[in-house]
């Protein structure tokens, strides 16, 4: 399975700003900085305020433009694309409506440290604060969801703000930065415009290395201690310092658990992982938490999903915190060691100090809960199709750098639980903002930088609605993604809460034909329920393949016809639907109360 | 062991924090937005530019615990447009603060009026505005001060008060750390 290969290189020739200062128009002066930064696809969504900036845009040979349907399908794309290369994700849109709608994109980059940047199209300079037709204050609504935002008022400002804009993003904790630029300003004219080739930004500091001290003091923690444990999170994705880290684990003879955002940081395949830890977390990567003596979180962020009751978390350990953003030091958990820095070069110094640590009697143990507390799941009936099954069988059919994508719900919880990941980039998913409708569009946005390796979208039965709009953008722009529905007919994870903890008052979360409440004994079962929208019909609407799958027999092929073929393809597979994710650390519980589930 | 960072050391301080910043426009609201979006309280807050028209300086005063104090200042000095970021318990003898104060008291005869003419100078304080019904009195000193002079006034009937709120800086040659 290809896409159309696109011969989108290295920029090459420095365009015509940074070398010969000559009069450019504003919105020449945004297309050259993109250029400049090495842009190859930006994503977006066109209108009156930024026409102008089109207006350059397709004159750009270095330059892709993807046209989406939706401005949130754009950010998610952008996502994608720079999470799956670690390349800053661009984004275009208009004033008023086409920026309030990259709000939760940016606020969902802004939890996952995505870096973006986000242009946007503002009513003309003297019209702002009059309440023009499509004005909004674009700064004001996107200041909290954004790592920085600029309105640009004059035209002489622009390069070093576009400059600015790509450093802040990339560098650092990465985030989104948003850059609101006025007609006029895009309409005006700079003299011997300069693209500058450093930010200037005399109050934003990155620390890259920590303190040798301090490295040698985390070491000898880790020397002294019986039952080391790594927890490794998504700032080691964007470190890319996976090689560094199973350098360091290996050599020093230390399991790792992985969070949820960290997943692909280190090979599930290796003796030493312990997959992920948290609320739906294996059991022996809670239980190695809460016996550890050492902790050593590297690029995590001590999510209130990965603790648990913080008073009760890793109850017998040293905590030792590496992180390049110091406020995220000691501010959910207190730290007894710091290290503040890049991943990759904390991990490089570590390794230079490293050896075999006394911990064969911790891995052991280890070893024995790995026995005796798999993950686990009954199969029931010769063709009904398990959740956790439906992943294993993605991951069996799926080649090793395929590029993983879910929705928000119980099946991100069971791809993150049954899918096993190698590689770093390979998986895509909102964490912190849990934003249902990102896994689509993320998908096509890593397509689009990856176009021959395999892209899925794990997605859920209501999710994918939320975003499904984007299957014109795949289809005309020969994004062979494949989206597998984890059907159940229900938001399944709010339906999970509803059962454990509401008294199964299932209220508002059945995507099916709502059955008489009286007879809750039919909410089990796809007896007699015919799905709307029918999504292979849909997808067939878009001009893509798309299959309905309601047997186990059936599966495989359908998986392999769609993995192999070129086109976009949805297959829906109707699953189990009143599974439940386990293990599960009811929220705000410690992580020795572990609910098991079935076994 | 893990203890959570936002349960130990709840003794109430309260901190002077120094922070130059960026003039440029939005850094108010950034600063502001910190502290709602966190649900850190703000006592007072004054804001100006600095001898360095590029560069305003901000004096906040933050009550809360060891552990919000350490969480502010590491947010401000997150902020892309902070340059600096300094600060001090409020019964740090290491800095000087004032507050500017203008106080309306109700006056409507001679005698009242010269009572509280005698006051203003006692705290060293100005009579700046004079009408037949009131008197504006103006103010500059520390928190201590402050009160008392208010409450001096308080028998006359105070009619308006407009505080500035606290500015601050380091004794000696530089607060840099
Ligand atoms: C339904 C649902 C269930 C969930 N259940 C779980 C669960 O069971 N387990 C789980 O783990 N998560 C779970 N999550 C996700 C959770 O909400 C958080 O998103 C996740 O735990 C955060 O991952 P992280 O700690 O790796 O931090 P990230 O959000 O990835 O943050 C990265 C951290 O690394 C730092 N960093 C960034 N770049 C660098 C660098 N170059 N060098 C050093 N440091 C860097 C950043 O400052 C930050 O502190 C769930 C989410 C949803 C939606
Ligand atoms: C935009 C948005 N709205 C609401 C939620 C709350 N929510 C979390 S999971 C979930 C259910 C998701 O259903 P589905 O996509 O079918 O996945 P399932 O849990 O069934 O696998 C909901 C509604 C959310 N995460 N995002
Ligand atoms: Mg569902």
């Amino acid at each position: 399975m290809t896409g159309k290969p696109q011969d989108k290189t290295e920029p090459a020739a420095p365009p015509a700003i940074s070398n010969e200062p000559r009069a450019t128009l504003g919105a020449q002066i945004v297309i050259d900085a993109l250029e400049q930064e090495g842009t190859e696809v930006a994503f977006g969504f066109p209108g009156g305020a930024i026409i102008d900036v089109f207006d350059m845009l397709n004159r750009s040979e270095k330059i892709r433009f993807v046209l989406v349907r939706h401005e949130q399908g754009a950010m998610h794309m952008a996502e994608g694309y720079a999470r799956s290369t670690g390349k800053v994700g661009v984004v275009l849109v208009t004033s008023g409506p086409g920026a309030t709608n990259t709000v939760t994109g940016l606020a969902d980059a802004y939890m996952d440290s995505i870096p973006l940047v986000v242009i946007s199209g503002q009513v003309a300079t003297p019209l702002i604060g009059n309440d023009a037709f499509q004005e909004a204050d674009v700064v004001g609504i996107t200041r909290p969801v954004t790592k920085h935002n600029y309105l640009v008022k004059n035209v002489r400002e622009l390069p070093q703000i576009l400059r600015n804009a790509f450093h802040i993003a990339r560098t650092g904790r990465p985030g989104p930065v948003v850059v609101d630029i006025p007609k006029d300003i895009q309409k005006a004219t700079l003299e011997h415009g300069v693209y500058p080739d450093e930010p200037l930004l005399p109050g934003y500091h990155v620390r890259t290395s920590a303190p040798i001290e301090k490295v040698k003091q985390a070491w000898d923690l880790i020397k002294r201690s019986k039952r080391p444990l790594i927890y490794a999170g998504g700032g080691v994705i964007n470190a890319d310092a996976a090689d560094e880290l199973f350098q360091f684990a290996t050599r020093a003879n230390i399991p790792v658990t992985t969070t949820l955002m960290g997943l692909g940081a280190f090979p599930e395949t290796h003796p030493l992982s312990l997959l992920m830890l948290g609320m739906h977390g294996t059991v022996y990567a809670n239980k190695a938490v809460q016996t550890c003596d050492v902790l050593i979180a590297i690029g995590s962020r001590f999510d209130d999903r990965v603790t648990g009751k913080i008073s009760e978390f890793a109850p017998n350990a040293k905590i030792i915190h590496a992180d390049i953003d110091p406020s995220s030091i000691s501010k959910n958990v207190e730290v007894d060691v710091d290290l503040v820095g890049d991943a990759k070069n904390i991990l490089r110094d570590l390794n230079k100090l490293a050896d075999r640590c006394d911990t064969d009697e911790w891995v052991e143990l280890i070893t024995q809960w790995k026995n005796q507390y798999p993950l686990r799941y009954n199969h029931c009936g010769d063709e009904e199709i398990k959740p956790q099954y439906l992943i294993e069988q993605v991951c069996r059919l799926a080649p090793d750098d395929a590029i993983i994508a879910s929705e928000v719900g119980q099946h991100q919880m069971w791809t993150a639980q049954y899918y096993t990941f190698t590689r770093p980039r390979c998986w895509l998913t909102s964490g912190g903002l849990g934003t249902m409708g990102y896994g689509f569009p993320a998908a096509i946005g890593a397509q689009v930088a990856h176009p021959g390796r395999l892209v899925i979208d794990i997605a859920g039965d209501g999710s994918i609605q939320m975003n499904i709009q984007e299957m014109a953008t795949a289809v005309y722009n020969n994004l062979p993604v494949k989206v597998v529905i984890v059907n159940n007919g229900w938001l399944g994870m709010v339906r999970q809460w509803q059962d454990l903890f509401y008294q199964k008052n299932y209220s508002a979360t059945e995507l099916v034909r709502p059955r008489p409440a009286k007879d809750p004994s039919s909410y089990g079962s796809w007896e007699g329920q015919d799905y709307r929208p029918n999504f292979a019909e849909l997808a067939r609407a878009y001009g893509a393949w798309g299959k309905r799958v309601t047997k186990r027999s059936e599966l495989e092929p359908a998986l392999k016809e769609a993995f192999s073929n070129d086109q976009l393809c949805l297959i829906d597979v109707w699953v189990t639907r009143e599974e439940n994710v386990y293990p599960m650390v009811p929220a705000g519980a410690s992580l020795n109360q572990m609910l098991e589930g079935m076994a | 062991m893990a203890t959570n960072a936002n349960n130990g050391n709840q003794e109430f301080i309260r901190h002077i924090f120094f922070v130059l910043v960026e003039n440029r426009s939005g850094v108010l609201a950034r600063v502001a937005g910190l502290f709602s979006a966190r649900g850190y309280n703000i006592e007072s807050l004054s804001v100006a530019e600095t001898e360095n028209p590029q560069v305003s300086r901000m004096t906040i005063v933050v009550p809360g615990d060891r552990n919000i104090m350490s969480q502010v200042r590491k947010q401000l000095s997150k902020l892309v447009d902070t340059l600096e970021v300094h600060d001090f318990s409020v019964e740090d003898r290491d800095i000087v603060d004032r507050e500017m104060i203008l106080v309306k008291v109700s006056a409507d005869d001679g005698t009242k009026r010269t009572q509280i003419l005698q006051i203003a100078n006692v705290y060293r304080a100005k009579i700046v505005n004079l009408s037949e019904q009131s008197m504006i009195v103006e103010a500059t000193g520390n928190q201590g001060k402050i009160h008392a002079l208010l409450q001096c006034l308080e028998p006359y009937g105070i009619l308006e008060v407009a505080r500035s709120g606290r500015v601050a800086m380091a004794r000696g040659i530089s607060e840099k750390t």
